[in-house]
């Protein structure tokens, strides 16, 4: 009971802290309206976003096609949110997966120190000094570009900053004294890091997570506009956004609103973790 | 010190060995190798023609054996054959190099320009209406997909105005007209204008934060407040005590930046059609050219280490207890 009314009063104090930062509600109402119309896509879109209708090709934005057509008649409004659907799902997946092996390794090195944490560190450094994008480009080619593919690619290559961060929680923690009083009560090691270190050191991973996501997206939009990330006629917004970009010049909308949906999501969610950070740090509060 | 010093170059070694096992490893995954790449699209090249290719290439040797051959002359500063056109890579990446330098420098010239006072201006009025503006602005500029904005940008200034060159770095006809004189400069500089800009606004944010923040850090420190108690106008207080403590660690991380300028250039690069490093990388990675990308991508690594490497030497300078450790 007691521990519990703990956690709650930190959680609606962050709650309450987030509440008060302008730029993080902004945030958070950006990441909100994106998802709910993302998971909703179904009941909301007005058209099948692949119903082809030849007589209607790239209409410009009207009453009836918000957001106008595409080169087929497609429906750009409704493309869209079904493509919001694909785009979270590889952000946070992407998310996910970086996050799972940040904290694993972040942790094993925090904890043990020494030659483990050696190993972790250096990988870390040789995954920090080539450009994400060559590993990216290259794993791509290699796997053949599917929605599952990206999300791990980018999970595997964005994990650095998540293993940072909690191997520095795991240092700051590892000798406190409700560490040392678990070691005494007989604690395993996996047990006291994963019940007692972990959980008092999420807070950073919980911001680092937060803007990763707007950084997932961004990176699946780029490999799209490679021609390496989600492919036609799959709607992600990096793959409308990169099919649109041949038709721009009489064609604008087909470009433009899929860029502007990537853009407001990836605010959302940037607004929203530094407001988080703000919130779970108080160092930087006057 | 000097132990320390030692300590931190032995260091490096192992991470170079990293960085070149795990590129090489990674390219000589993908299926396919330089010869099949290149043989792609003559068809009726028979498996014997293939098969001497391959022999040219080394890659009927096993991967570790290709590695020793590989390293062994890169050691050396030998990088090899582009296996596209037989050119040296070196002669290919010193080509290519000025190009994507110049649009870096400049951009990172004009993100240093702006970012420096919005990070003090947001620092030292933290919740004002200019910092929430400032901060708006610069993650505008962090969440915009870098290419959508130099598509709009081509598309309006380019075609739609026609104010701007929209590809390349120079105009078509340029050929005649004398390097480096006034209308050379200008048009080249026009063709930079647009890469450059879209370069600098999304990639602001970094800085500017950064700036921020370490402003901030300092601003609370007990030597600020005794400045300040001394009777030091605030002008003196925040230009001269803070700002020198608050940009040294702004300085030091500009090491680490290098992998995501390459990164950034692959995509700039292309949406402008600029023949610069990251054109070149993206060519090598995508015909499998191994001796085209190492040699890119080693010397990029190990620039960053050094970079990274200095910094930390500066922080063991006025740090001793980095040194200690």
């Amino acid at each position: 009971m007691n521990k519990n009314q703990k956690s709650e009063s930190f959680f609606t104090r962050t709650i309450q802290l987030l509440l008060q930062n302008k730029l993080a509600v902004l945030g958070g109402a950006m990441v909100l309206t994106v998802f709910v119309l993302s998971i909703f896509a179904p009941l909301i879109a007005p058209y099948d976003p692949s119903a082809i209708d030849i007589k209607n090709i790239l209409m410009g934005p009207t009453l009836s096609h918000p957001l106008g057509t595409d080169e087929l008649g497609r429906d750009v409004f409704s493309r869209m949110l079904w493509g919001g659907r694909i785009s979270l799902e590889v952000g946070f997946i992407a998310v996910g997966i970086a996050t799972l092996i940040g904290i694993m390794l972040g942790s094993l090195a925090g904890y043990y120190g020494g030659w483990i944490d050696s190993i972790v560190m250096r990988s870390v450094d040789v995954m920090l000094s080539i450009p994400t994008i060559f590993l990216v480009l290259t794993v791509i080619a290699i796997l053949e570009p599917s929605i599952i593919n990206i999300m791990i690619v980018i999970g595997l290559t964005s994990w650095m900053e998540p293993a940072r961060l909690v191997r520095a929680e795991f240092i700051s923690l590892r000798e406190r004294e409700f560490v040392l009083a678990a070691h005494a009560m007989g604690g395993t090691d996996t047990r006291i890091m994963m019940k007692h270190i972990l959980p008092n050191g999420l807070s950073p991973i919980f911001v680092s997570a937060t803007m990763g996501i707007g950084g997932a997206i961004l990176i699946e939009s780029a490999l799209s506009f490679l021609g390496l990330g989600v492919q036609p006629p799959t709607p992600s917004w990096g793959s409308l956004l990169s099919s649109g970009k041949d038709n721009i010049e009489i064609a604008w909308w087909l470009s433009a609103f899929p860029g502007l949906a990537i853009l407001i999501t990836v605010l959302g969610y940037n607004l929203l973790g530094e407001g988080l950070r703000d919130a779970l740090d108080p160092r930087q509060r006057e | 010190m000097f132990t320390y010093i030692i300590k931190r170059i032995l260091l490096m070694i192992p991470i170079l060995f990293g960085i070149t096992i795990l590129s090489f490893g990674v390219m000589h995954m993908a299926p396919g190798g330089p010869a099949e790449a290149q043989m792609e699209f003559s068809s009726k090249a028979s498996s014997e023609a293939r098969e001497r290719l391959r022999i040219l290439y080394g890659a009927d040797q096993p991967i570790h054996k290709q590695y020793a051959t590989w390293i062994t002359k890169f050691v050396t500063l030998d990088f090899g054959v582009a296996f596209a056109d037989g050119r040296k890579v070196k002669d290919k990446i010193l080509q290519s190099l000025p190009i994507t330098l110049t649009i870096n420098l400049l951009s990172l010239g004009l993100v240093l320009m702006i970012a420096i006072p919005i990070g003090i201006m947001s620092a030292t009025r933290q919740y004002s209406l200019l910092d929430r503006f400032t901060t708006i602005f610069v993650f505008v500029g962090f969440s915009t997909p870098s290419f959508w904005l130099a598509l709009l940008l081509i598309y309006l200034l380019g075609v739609q105005w026609g104010v701007l060159p929209i590809s390349g770095i120079q105009s078509l006809g340029i050929d005649g007209i004398e390097k480096w004189s006034w209308r050379w400069l200008l048009d080249v500089g026009a063709h930079l204008v647009l890469p450059v800009f879209v370069s600098a606004f999304t990639g602001l944010a970094g800085l500017s934060r950064y700036m921020r923040n370490n402003m901030l850090e300092v601003l609370r420190q007990d030597y600020i407040r005794t400045a300040r108690a001394k009777g030091l106008p605030e002008r003196e207080v925040i230009y001269k005590h803070a700002l020198r403590n608050a940009l040294m660690p702004v300085i030091t991380i500009l090491g680490l930046a290098i992998p995501g300028i390459i990164g950034g250039s692959v995509i700039m690069e292309t949406v402008f059609s600029i023949p610069g490093m990251g054109q070149l990388l993206y060519q090598a990675v995508f015909s499998r050219d191994y001796n085209l990308a190492m040699g890119i991508l080693v010397p990029a690594a190990f620039l960053t280490m050094l970079g990274n490497f200095l910094a930390d030497i500066a922080y063991a300078f006025t740090d001793p207890r980095i040194r200690l450790r």
